[in-house]
């Protein structure tokens, strides 16, 4: 048997759960679960530091989520919602963790792995850089994302980008990212 | 020219342009999924006053949070003032974050590095 996204996402939702969702990524979804981890973060008497961070990675994950969805051919509708992606958010110890698992085209892995591995080799100094020069050099695309989203992620959190990507059939694979905020950062 | 005043948003900050008063600020959040709707009109205005600017131009930024997708966005904002400061007509910018916000504090440092203006870091208390 082959990755299964159900058990996948069953595991991620264990104890410490703040919110689990599956289902499509739209703006409204985007929008409630915003107001709601805001809520639950001043409910937790959290410091504002990690706050603001948890609130400013929350937006890019969902953001690229939202952007870089690639949808599966009609015979899965019945199985899956349009735009279908997964968000998880826990909180373990005092560490926040960030789940996010969309559908990708197997074409563009190899583009996204070489990027995130690259975020993961470079110093604080140099994701600086990174981000600096992106934002003056590259263009924003069509979808607004501009490819600061992840460099961003990593430049607040501190903490390297877990991902994996498992096969869903010829096509497509199904993508996952862990992104993990804690507070001596 | 005719002021742009924007009422802020859950996901839009509240804007103040004026050419009367030589004020420029942009206060709140900027969390747009699309962020070049919403500043377009900002950067086109911006490309107007440049024509005849104040011989004194305040900008007053103060977000509590912006996405990527902004920042791109408030780079070109700053790239018209910098065009105007380049004239010879000053421009002052004054970044504001709040206390313990070292995020907001650095996005400002990255802003200074890339515009050849000169920034006020200010630090408010929560």
């Amino acid at each position: 048997m082959g990755f299964n996204i159900d058990d996948y996402y069953t595991a991620l939702t264990g104890d410490n759960v703040l919110l689990a969702y599956k289902g499509s990524i739209t703006t409204d979804f985007i929008n409630n679960v915003l107001d709601t981890v805001e809520a639950k973060l001043q409910d937790f008497d959290e410091e504002s530091k990690i706050r603001k961070k948890v609130y400013n990675v929350l937006v890019e994950s969902l953001q690229n989520l939202y952007h870089h969805i690639d949808e599966l051919p009609d015979k899965f509708k019945d199985e899956y919602d349009i735009k279908f992606g997964i968000l998880v958010i826990s909180k373990e110890n005092s560490a926040y963790k960030i789940s996010t698992g969309n559908f990708i085209r197997s074409e563009k892995i190899k583009y996204l792995k070489d990027k995130i591995d690259k975020i993961n080799s470079l110093s604080k100094e140099e994701l600086k850089d990174m981000y600096k020069f992106i934002l003056n050099h590259q263009k924003l695309s069509a979808k607004g994302g501009g490819g600061l989203g992840l460099v961003d992620i990593a430049r607040k959190t501190g903490n390297k980008l877990n991902y994996m990507f498992q096969s869903f059939n010829n096509e497509f694979y199904f993508y996952t990212l862990e992104i993990f905020i804690s507070e001596s950062k | 020219m005719e002021p742009i005043s924007i009422e802020g948003s859950p996901k839009t900050p509240t804007v103040k342009f004026d050419a009367g008063e030589g004020i420029i600020e942009i206060k709140g959040r900027s969390i747009p999924e699309n962020s070049i709707e919403f500043y377009k009109p900002l950067v086109d205005w911006l490309e107007e006053y440049k024509k005849d600017p104040l011989a004194l131009t305040k900008v007053n930024i103060q977000l509590e949070y912006f996405n990527t997708s902004s920042s791109k966005c408030i780079l070109d904002v700053f790239k018209k003032l910098e065009a105007i400061h380049k004239a010879k007509h000053d421009v002052e910018v004054n970044w504001y974050y709040e206390e313990d916000d070292e995020d907001m504090l650095e996005a400002g440092e990255d802003y200074e590095s890339i515009i050849r203006i000169p920034f006020k870091m200010i630090e408010i208390a929560e």
